[in-house]
């Protein structure tokens, strides 16, 4: 730590200074696939963190020594070249992942992967890590080099997910940065956080749509900004289609090519990986130039491939068709046509393949802008987030929950409790019953998606609703209420409304990290987990202290005439000593004063209860008085 | 606060201490009067909710104004450094905004729940239509729907769907003012089939604008 954040303190009586402990500097995340970019925002002017060579993004890739350290950025990246059985890439798209989304190449991996269910593991070194673990080795690299340049300890992250990541993968990314030691203020949609970097910029204002296509995830949103607001209205997209599906394309004619030469090859995870470097090199060639030619080499076989302009189009045309097709749902859900839509931001390194940039204008019927760094913008919406969540802003963001979210009902169809759009934070609830007489606990499945079937969306989780009162069969009525967040993270409770029995809820995420797994990977991840923790422990009590402390100051302040001399003396003494309890660090002093606070006044808000009362009794009187008069 | 001294009329249980500075608070107020902390949403109806009266002819662009004033003040954003008690009830009182808010500004959810808070059966459960009239005049829709092959033509019916709702809409309103709620609950099972035959117009002239899916 290279500089220590003191807790400031003020004389009773005075208005403190709005958490002046919590004032310490919070970053924005752009947590890409290919890319990852810091931002931080200070006075509202966001900048982006670049090192020496004036380079902002830092690869996403990780590569693991032999003693489990990890090296991430582009060390990492030059080392998938020869080491690749060390080196981890794309990590992002395996967040939330079971194995069979994993997508393959000619049948192969581009990954070694343990098979089993839930979240998919992947082996790497010698190793076998869960992708929570790998982007948590990221985060940390990217807390550490923005520590160095910041010279300050940062604790607290804004970081951006794709509009499309359901539940499994929100958590997994907050999981990750939990074990790199950041506290997410926020989980912000990547074209959410574009727009209020590009509108805040530009001074835009009116409807407009972002086209965000990434590395492995592709958005698009449709907004209205106008001064102060950015609300979105309408979100789509597929979190499995990026920049990475052009690569594979292109090294799937590439090895089509070659089978034809060579016949059919062996090819293992390492193979591709290496290939799918030239595959991508193909693919960012093609955005200056009108050919190019590339060579595959592994089993000591040299293949050369040309690739055209029309080659590429071909190949890149049924991913960004699909783009497209997303677009125009998304402009049908909002009621929309592509004419009353005033401009198109683009978003995402992959924006920059002129095959996108060409239909997208076709379709929206416009030249899309382009007039900022498709690269960075999310990043500096990101750390504009961090600072309105930290120092406070003017602007306020309302977004919405991309994906409809139901439970299973008989038949394997799934009713839906909330449908997609919905602006959020939302909360729905929805009553259940028992089909047997006695019967004490109850299982529900949570889905996420848009089809009528269980089978084709995806499940969430399972709850086991246990406790029920025991009741004949029918008449326990049992209130699950489902609660997405503004991170657009699901919370479930559950109780039975005749008793007002409250239920446990035990969840088993399908695709995510039981709370055992993630508690024993924090164990492993933080050597000070334990100081950790009480850190935190102290830094809320403390915020719990100051805002009883406000309380009692606002009472005092309007009616302290309640209390006699020797009341408001007794009252003083405790402040005072909470005061000091404060700035030291016990949390369990500051706990304990803040009870022996809460006993000195209790005497003092039943009078002022009690004079709230009167008055409210003496306005109905004075109301009575005046309808008299009136009438 | 024009608005909470109207309120005296209060009734002794209204009023409440502040869980945070324990001294009197209001039912309706969002924040305590004397600390400022913020309040559980309450049980206010969705009217009171956002500051309208209980009626049926709302302004809904002054009513989106009323919201974003409200979420500015409200939303979980505006408490990301306090304690977990405030950011809960400020996420209680955003998911009681966002549901008045999304039932107010839509006619349809609008005049279901006015039925149902003036004491008649909404209109959530009715799926099923004996009005003749309103059946005929869907399948003539329908009809006209499959038959249009071009922009103009679609852009003719949809043009009459949107009428339609609008006529439907202001029917409705006059139908709350005179206080005949059986006309309005008519009116509202109209209406709700009248949106989605808007809803398949909408859906007909988009696949003709974008291209088919």
């Amino acid at each position: 730590m290279t500089e220590t954040v003191l807790l400031q303190i003020h004389e009773p009586g005075e208005t403190p200074i709005p958490h002046a402990e919590d004032a310490s500097l919070a970053i924005g995340i752009d947590l890409g696939t290919t890319n990852s970019v810091v931002a931080v925002s200070q006075d509202a002017k966001p900048e982006v963190l670049r090192d020496e060579a004036g380079t902002a993004l830092v690869p996403s890739v990780v590569a693991y020594a032999p003693d489990g350290s990890a090296i991430v950025g582009q060390l990492a990246k030059q080392l998938l070249l020869m080491r690749p059985e060390t080196v981890i890439s794309s990590v992002k798209r395996l967040m939330g992942r079971g194995l069979k989304d994993v997508k393959t190449i000619s049948g192969t991996l581009p990954f070694e992967v343990v098979e089993g269910e839930g979240m998919v593991r992947v082996k790497i070194s010698g190793r076998e890590l869960t992708p929570v673990e790998i982007s948590a080795d990221i985060l940390r690299a990217l807390k550490e080099r923005s520590e160095e340049q910041l010279k300050q300890k940062i604790e607290k992250a804004v970081i951006t997910v794709p509009a499309y990541f359901d539940d499994a993968a929100r958590t997994a990314t907050k999981d990750a940065a939990r074990l790199a030691g950041l506290e997410v203020l926020r989980l912000v949609n990547e074209p959410t956080a574009a727009a209020l970097a590009y509108g805040l910029d530009k001074d835009a204002e009116g409807l407009y749509a972002v086209y965000d296509l990434g590395g492995g995830t592709f958005d698009i949103s449709l907004l209205r900004m106008e001064k102060g607001v950015f609300q979105v209205k309408t979100t789509g997209g597929d979190a499995a289609l990026g920049g990475d599906d052009f690569d594979h394309a292109i090294l799937e004619h590439f090895l089509t090519e070659r089978r034809a030469k060579y016949g059919k090859e062996n090819l293992t995870s390492d193979d591709v990986k290496v290939a799918l470097v030239t595959g991508r090199m193909a693919k960012e060639c093609m955005t200056e130039n009108d050919e190019g030619d590339f060579v595959l080499e592994f089993n000591n076989k040299i293949s050369s491939h040309k690739i055209t302009r029309e080659k590429f189009d071909e190949i890149a045309a049924p991913l960004v068709e699909r783009t497209i097709e997303i677009c125009r749902n998304v402009l049908e859900d909002a009621d929309l046509f592509p004419d009353e839509v005033k401009g198109v931001v683009l978003v995402g390194g992959s924006t920059r393949v002129p095959l996108v940039r060409k239909r997208v204008g076709e379709f929206f019927e416009q030249t899309p802008l382009s007039d900022i760094n498709p690269d960075e913008v999310v990043s500096v919406g990101a750390a504009l987030q961090a600072e309105a969540l930290t120092v406070g802003s003017d602007n306020l963001l309302l977004d919405v929950t991309p994906l409809s979210l139901g439970i299973e009902t008989m038949g394997g169809i799934i009713e839906k409790v909330i449908q997609r759009n919905t602006p959020l934070p939302v909360a729905k609830a929805q009553e259940f019953t028992t089909f047997q007489d006695g019967q004490s606990a109850m299982a529900i499945h949570v889905l996420q998606g848009e089809r009528e079937m269980v089978d084709q969306n995806r499940s969430l989780a399972r709850f086991e609703l246990r406790g029920i009162p025991p009741m004949t069969a029918g008449a326990a009525r049992i209130r699950v209420t489902f609660s997405v967040d503004a991170d657009g993270l699901l919370t479930v409770g559950a109780e039975e409304v005749t008793t007002g029995v409250s239920q446990e809820v035990a969840v088993k995420p399908s695709y995510g990290l039981s709370d055992d797994e993630m508690a024993s990977m924090l164990r492993d991840s933080m050597v000070h987990a334990k100081d950790d923790m009480e850190i935190r422990l102290l830094t809320e009590a403390r915020v719990e202290a100051k805002r009883v402390m406000e309380a009692v100051f606002s009472a005092l302040h309007i009616d302290s005439k309640l209390l006699d001399e020797d009341e408001r003396a007794h009252i003083n003494v405790i402040l005072n000593k909470l005061d000091e309890a404060i700035s030291g660090d016990d949390r369990h002093v500051i706990n304990s004063m803040v009870d022996d606070l809460d006993r000195a006044t209790q005497t003092f808000a039943q009078r002022r209860m009690d004079k709230g009362m009167e008055d409210a009794l003496s306005g109905i009187a004075i109301q009575k008085l005046e309808n008299a008069i009136d009438a | 606060m024009d608005a909470s001294s109207q309120n005296l009329t209060v009734k002794n249980h209204d009023i409440h201490p502040c869980w945070s500075c324990k001294g009197p608070a209001n039912d309706t107020d969002l924040f305590c009067e004397t600390c400022h902390a913020i309040q559980p949403p309450g049980h206010a109806d969705h009217f009171a909710r956002l500051g309208v009266e209980k009626i049926f002819d709302v302004d809904v662009d002054s009513l989106e104004k009323t919201y974003f004033e409200l979420q500015h003040h409200l939303h979980p954003d505006r408490f990301a450094n306090k304690t977990a008690k405030e950011k809960s009830l400020s996420q209680q009182q955003a998911v009681s905004l966002n549901e008045a808010f999304e039932v107010l500004k839509n006619p349809l959810l609008r005049a279901d729940y006015l039925l149902q808070v003036s004491g008649v059966a909404g209109i959530s459960h009715d799926h099923t239509v004996n009005d003749p009239v309103l059946l005929m005049e869907a399948m003539e829709t329908r009809e006209a729907l499959m038959e249009a092959d071009s922009i103009d033509v679609v852009n003719k019916v949809n043009d009459k769907a949107r009428r339609d709702v609008r006529d439907c809409v202001k029917l409705i309103a006059g139908a709350f003012c005179e206080m005949n709620l059986d006309e309005a609950r008519k009116l509202a099972l109209r209406l709700k089939y009248l949106t989605k035959l808007l809803e398949e117009t909408r859906h007909h002239k988009a696949r003709l604008v974008m291209g088919s899916s």
